[in-house]
This record gives C-alpha cells, sequence and structure tokens, in this order.
C-alpha cells in the first residue's frame, strides 16, 4: 500500500480561530496486494484512518470468457468455466452442464447425480478451506492458513484421481460425468525426502478405492474443523477483527443480489440446495446455517458450519454410491461420443467419432438459465441459443461480481485494516468477477 | 431416463398462478415462450420502471431480488457459418463467410435481460427488454429499483455499450483503461483490434493494430434435428 497522491493533510491553522483545511488522502490499494486476493485493485480516500470512498477497479483478470465461449462448441467451454471461480472448479462446470441439460431436455443418470452432488460438496469445503486460511492469514493467524491446506491436499488427490488434473477438472459432461469413480488411489513413493515409515502413514488410507479414501476423509474432517473452531471462534483477536465489521441487514442484502453464505450471514434462510434443489440434493439430510447480525464473523461461522454439513452430505453419497453402480453418463450417442472399441471397430462409429469432436451437437433453439448453489452464492449461467452447435450467448452469473459491488458500502466508515477483513469474508475470486 | 427430475418442483408448480398474477397485476408485459419450469416475459422499454417497482413490491410477487443483467446482441442469430445443404453437390465450402453481412442497425438487434428472485415465494423470472433505438441504444437504469443493477448495467454498457437511463455512475467496468469498442457486440473481433508489447526503445508499453489473422475454428452450423422440430416450428421464437 502506497500513498497514491501526496495531498497532505495540512493545515493551515495560522490564524487561532481558523479552522484547519483538511483534505482526504487518496489511497491506492492493489492490484498486487496480497490481501486483495487477486487482482483488485482499490481506490480508497481516507480520512486519517477511516474510509470514506472505495473504488474497485476490476477487469484485470477480463479475458472474455463469455465471449470465447461463443466461438466454440458446447463441450470446449466446460473447461473454461473451471477458470472462472478457480478454487471451486466443479461447481461452476456444474451450472454450465445443468443449463445444457436443460435445453437438450436430458438427464443424467442416478449414478452420476450423486457423483456430482459428491463432487460439488467435496468442492464446497475445499473453497472453504482456501476462504478460511486465507482470510485468517489476513487477519493475522498463520496456523490455520497451514492447517487447511493440509487437509485441502488431500481433496486436491481426489480431483486429480477421477479427471486427472489437480484444479482444472472438466469432469462433468452434459449428460453424466466423464468417467466412473477410480477402483483404487494414488499412493505415495518411497524417495530422499519421504522414508518408508512416513510412506506407509501417508498410503494408510489409499490402500482401498476412492469411495474408501473419501469415506475416511470425512470420518476424521470433523475433529478438523473442531481444531480449526479451537483457534479461532473465541479467539480474542479474530473476535475483535470480525465482530461488527461489515455488517449486512437482510433486506439490504437481499437489495444488493447477495447469495450463498453472504446473505445466510444475514440471517435469509435461502439455499438453492434446498429452495430449488437440482440433481439429487432433495434426497439428503443436512442443515442450512444462518447467522444472526450480518457481521464478518457471523458468516465465518456459516461458512464453517457449511464444512460439517457438506462432510454429512458426502457420506451420504459415499453410502449411495457404494451400494449402487451403474452409468455415469446418458446413452444417448447424439451428447457422448462413441467407445474406444466402437471406434477403432466400425466406421460409423469413427464418422461419429470425428463429427462429434470437429462439429459437435446442436442445442435446441431456447434460452435458459440455471443456477447452482456454489460455495460463494448463486452462480448462474443464462444460456441463449439459436439451434446452432455453439452458445449464441453465454452469460455467467458471478455471486463475487455482486458481492464486491457492495464493497463500498460494507467498508464506508470502517478502518483502512478492516478493508482487509471485508475483501476476506466477501471470498472475493477474480476468475468469476472479471470472467 | 426419467429417474429424477432436476426441475425445481416448487417453482414449477406455481408457475402459472404466478403468471397470472404477473398479467393481471403488471402492465407492458408479454410472456415469451420459455423451458416449462421457467417464466419470461418481455417488458415494454417505456413501462419497464413502471413494471419492475410492482414486480418488486405487490405482496403476490415480491421480487426482492436482481439476481443478473446481462446483454444480448442479437445481430447473428440463426445465422449460420457453414451451409450443409446442397454439400454433396459441389463439396463444403469450409468455414468462409457465406452469408451477406448482416445489417449493424437491424431494429431490435440488442436486448437487455434481467434475472429476478423472489425469496418470500421461491419463484424466479426473466425480463427482456428490447433497446427501441439500435444506434443509440438506451433503456432506463434500475439502480434505484435494485441496487444490485449498479454494477451489472455498467458491465453491460461496458460489452455492449447499451446505456442506462438515470444510471449513478456509467464507466466502464471489465476491459482496459482507456477502451475503445464494445467487445461483446457480435460485429466486435474475437482477436480485438489492438495488441500490447513493451517497446523498448521508447521504454513504455505501446498498443499496435493486431497482427493475427482471425480464424473461424469451430464454424456454426444449424442442423434441424427432428427431436427438436416441434420447437423450430413454434408460433414465436424466442427472440
Amino acid at each position: 500500500m502506497e500513498a497514491n497522491s501526496p495531498t497532505t493533510a495540512a493545515a493551515s491553522a495560522s490564524a487561532p480561530g481558523n479552522l484547519a483545511e483538511i483534505r482526504n488522502y487518496t489511497m491506492n490499494f492493489g492490484p498486487q496486494h496480497p490481501s486483495a486476493h487477486g487482482v483488485l485493485r482499490l481506490v480508497l480516500e481516507l480520512d486519517g484512518e477511516t474510509i470514506q470512498k472505495a473504488d474497485p477497479h476490476i477487469g484485470l483478470l477480463h479475458r472474455g470468457t463469455e465471449k470465447l465461449a461463443e466461438s466454440k462448441h458446447f463441450n470446449h467451454s466446460i473447461g473454461y468455466m473451471d477458470r472462472l471461480d478457480y478454487v471451486s472448479m466443479m461447481c461452476n462446470e456444474h451450472a454450465y452442464v445443468l443449463a445444457i441439460e436443460r435445453l437438450l431436455g436430458i438427464t443424467p443418470p442416478e449414478r452420476a447425480q450423486y457423483i456430482r452432488v459428491m463432487f460439488d460438496e467435496i468442492t464446497r469445503i475445499l473453497n472453504h478451506l482456501m476462504w478460511l486460511g486465507a482470510h485468517a492469514l489476513d487477519i493475522g493467524a498463520m496456523t490455520v492458513f497451514l492447517l487447511c491446506f493440509k487437509e485441502r491436499e488431500e481433496l486436491m488427490d481426489v480431483y486429480e484421481a477421477v479427471s486427472g488434473t489437480r484444479m482444472h477438472a472438466t469432469y462433468y459432461r452434459p449428460g453424466g460425468v466423464y468417467r466412473d469413480l477410480p477402483e483404487s488411489m494414488p499412493k505415495y513413493q518411497v524417495s530422499k525426502w519421504r522414508s518408508a515409515k512416513e510412506v506407509e502413514r501417508l498410503n494408510e488410507t489409499r490402500s482401498g478405492s476412492m469411495l474408501d479414501f473419501i469415506d475416511a476423509f470425512a470420518a476424521r474432517f470433523p475433529a478438523a474443523v473442531a481444531d480449526y473452531e479451537t483457534l479461532l471462534t473465541d479467539n480474542r483477536i479474530w473476535k475483535q477483527r470480525t465482530v461488527n465489521i461489515g455488517v449486512v441487514p437482510p433486506e439490504r442484502a437481499m437489495a444488493l443480489g447477495f447469495s450463498g453464505p453472504m446473505l445466510r450471514g444475514s440471517g435469509v434462510v435461502w439455499d438453492l440446495r434446498k429452495k430449488q434443489p437440482y440433481e439429487v440434493y432433495d434426497r439428503m439430510d443436512f442443515d442450512i446455517p444462518v447467522g444472526t447480525n450480518g457481521d464478518c464473523y457471523d458468516r465465518y461461522l456459516v461458512r464453517v458450519e457449511e464444512l460439517r454439513q457438506s462432510t454429512r452430505i458426502v457420506r451420504q453419497c459415499v453410502d449411495w454410491l457404494r451400494k449402487h453402480p451403474g452409468p455415469v453418463m446418458i446413452n444417448d450417442r447424439k451428447v457422448r461420443p462413441p467407445s474406444r472399441e466402437h471406434m477403432k471397430g466400425d466406421m460409423e462409429s469413427l464418422i461419429h467419432h470425428f463429427k462429434f469432436f470437429t462439429e459437435g451437437y446442436t442445442v435446441p433453439l431456447g434460452e435458459t438459465y440455471a443456477a447452482v448453489e456454489a460455495p460463494k452464492g448463486e452462480f448462474g449461467i443464462y444460456l441463449v441459443s439459436d439451434g446452432a452447435n455453439k452458445p449464441y450467448r453465454l452469460k455467467c452469473r458471478a455471486p463475487g461480481f455482486a458481492h464486491l459491488a457492495s464493497l463500498e458500502e460494507m467498508v464506508r466508515g470502517h478502518m483502512l485494516a478492516d478493508v482487509v477483513a471485508v475483501i476476506g469474508t466477501q471470498d472475493i475470486v477474480f476468475g468469476e468477477v472479471d470472467r | 431416463m426419467e429417474q429424477t427430475t432436476d426441475q425445481p418442483a416448487a417453482a414449477g408448480a406455481g408457475i402459472e398462478a404466478l403468471a397470472q398474477a404477473i398479467e393481471r397485476l403488471v402492465g407492458g408485459v408479454s410472456r415469451l415462450p420459455s423451458l416449462a419450469h421457467e417464466l419470461a416475459y418481455r417488458v415494454e422499454p417505456p413501462r419497464l420502471l413502471e413494471a419492475c417497482r410492482v414486480l418488486r413490491d405487490a405482496p403476490e410477487l415480491r421480487f426482492e431480488m436482481l439476481m443478473d443483467v446481462c446483454g444480448v446482441d442479437f445481430l447473428q442469430f440463426g445465422r449460420e457459418e457453414w451451409l450443409t445443404t446442397g454439400a454433396t453437390r459441389s463439396g463444403f465450402s469450409r468455414a468462409r463467410e457465406i452469408n451477406a453481412p448482416p445489417d449493424p442497425d437491424m431494429p431490435e438487434r440488442f436486448a437487455v435481460v434481467y434475472q429476478l428472485l423472489s425469496v418470500t415465494h421461491n419463484a424466479r423470472l426473466r425480463l427482456r427488454v428490447v433497446c427501441p433505438d439500435t444506434r443509440e441504444p438506451i433503456v432506463d437504469s434500475l439502480v434505484q429499483i435494485w441496487p444490485s443493477a449498479n454494477w451489472f448495467e455498467r458491465e453491460t454498457f461496458d460489452l455492449f455499450g447499451i446505456l442506462f437511463r438515470g444510471h449513478p455512475d456509467l464507466r466502464r467496468i471489465l476491459t482496459d483503461y482507456g477502451f475503445i469498442g464494445h467487445p461483446f457486440r457480435k460485429d466486435f473481433p474475437l482477436i480485438g483490434n489492438v495488441e500490447t508489447r513493451y517497446d523498448p526503445e521508447r521504454k513504455r508499453v505501446v498498443y499496435e493494430p493486431v497482427s493475427i489473422v482471425p480464424r473461424v475454428l469451430a464454424p456454426k452450423v444449424i442442423r434441424h434435428d427432428n427431436r427438436y422440430e416441434p420447437a423450430l416450428t413454434a408460433p414465436e421464437l424466442p427472440r
């Protein structure tokens, strides 16, 4: 942070009785600031240390994702969705494939729906762990960051095992998911950095299938959440930095277009997983935590409780998936490519394969808005199709965009140091804000 | 494949009741075709503010939240880049611009689409306003009704050049400082118009015309799929 314009708070108190002429400071915060969570440039107007105005300048990460999607087949853009909110990857994919599925009028097989719900919740845990660690680090609690990343790494391995990549999975497809859950987890190898004993400990839960691994994770994860809470929930410094900071009353939260934990932190009982359930969320047993005061502390409590509730959902999905093998992709050859064996074996399948990957499939004329409860709030895809093999218009409704728009209102009157707490509590990721 | 339905049950059941309430209470709206569980209306531009106020305040409607505002440019709607009929006689016309270029001043080119959400009644609604003048597209700003419209309208202005009457702070938001043009318009090239590089002689970043050649990697094809033919022959298309 540096003082941008050295307009001084100079006083011209020459004569006694004359009021000093005091002008505000204008400060430039970011775009290369570690607490800006990416590339946020904030122009702050300060009266002493109190924020008078805050003008966020965004768009430094604008890549024109929506325009790019208009030039590609429907399936080609799934990977772009991962790169929007790059800490809750599969939830973005989910909204996108849901929009395509609604226009095509197809429903994925039940097993695929359970897999999607399970990975949505794993993604929520990933996102909230990232958020908790970074938010705590911003406010000065280093330990939480390290603890969160330790658990996060395990879930990243799950991502990698199922899709081949740690982060940008491209795992969901219109009509299901790319492939079924693997029967084994990758294991650590003995190396000069890892002894045999340590490797044995690390591989303890990796001997069975992926579901066994996830189950073991879900069994011990609530204890880890309790650890985070021990460090923060009753911590005096933590409470001083978050209680009564960035208070948003419920009516105002709705008017500002808040969603997700930001809305629930203000006491509005609203969760798309309960209110407008998609996939198999209506069969899941979980609770929706809500706050009462609408401050940073309440939003923290909401997100921490969501970690526990997500773990509950993951366990229910694991139980179901163990008992119900089956297809994970719809058997409609218009939206899925032929199998490798068919493709290698007969000419028609080869042509089909070629056409599927070069031309894609056409989606009927129409428009839809598909929203999912992403970890940050309502992530929606508004999709217009003119009957072609490419989207005519794709709009990503990013929750962080609406949240960041209210930053000025939330920080006005607070101290400079609270800006960091408010940016943290909004859970901003610039991939989705700038798109 | 009818194992479960992903349509929101609550929204689907009451959708006709909601439509009746809207048609009774809100003036200047006409229903647009939509998927079964969705509800979409077209609003006459002069009556947008009045309609939105009723939608927000009427106890039967209570759309407290504006979730999204987005622009749509209909310049190339339904226009293919690669004709597939007659292909057997003369071979495929490889990804060439085969149609005459569309008229950039065509009527009803720009539209603004609003996604509303009612927390009270658990309902969604989509509104569409078509800009009356293509050369100077302008609609009323909804900031005074839903403050969340502020940045969404700035974005729509930035990307499409649609102006919002009464917006308190209509600046560019996503594009670069000093950017020229509205990049999400269909006649704005995907590769852009300028590229930047660091010029070591002048010791600063310079802007130059783009050097790469635009290419169509995946031609747009409209195949008249028999499964969707009823949708194509519907009396009113969704635009």
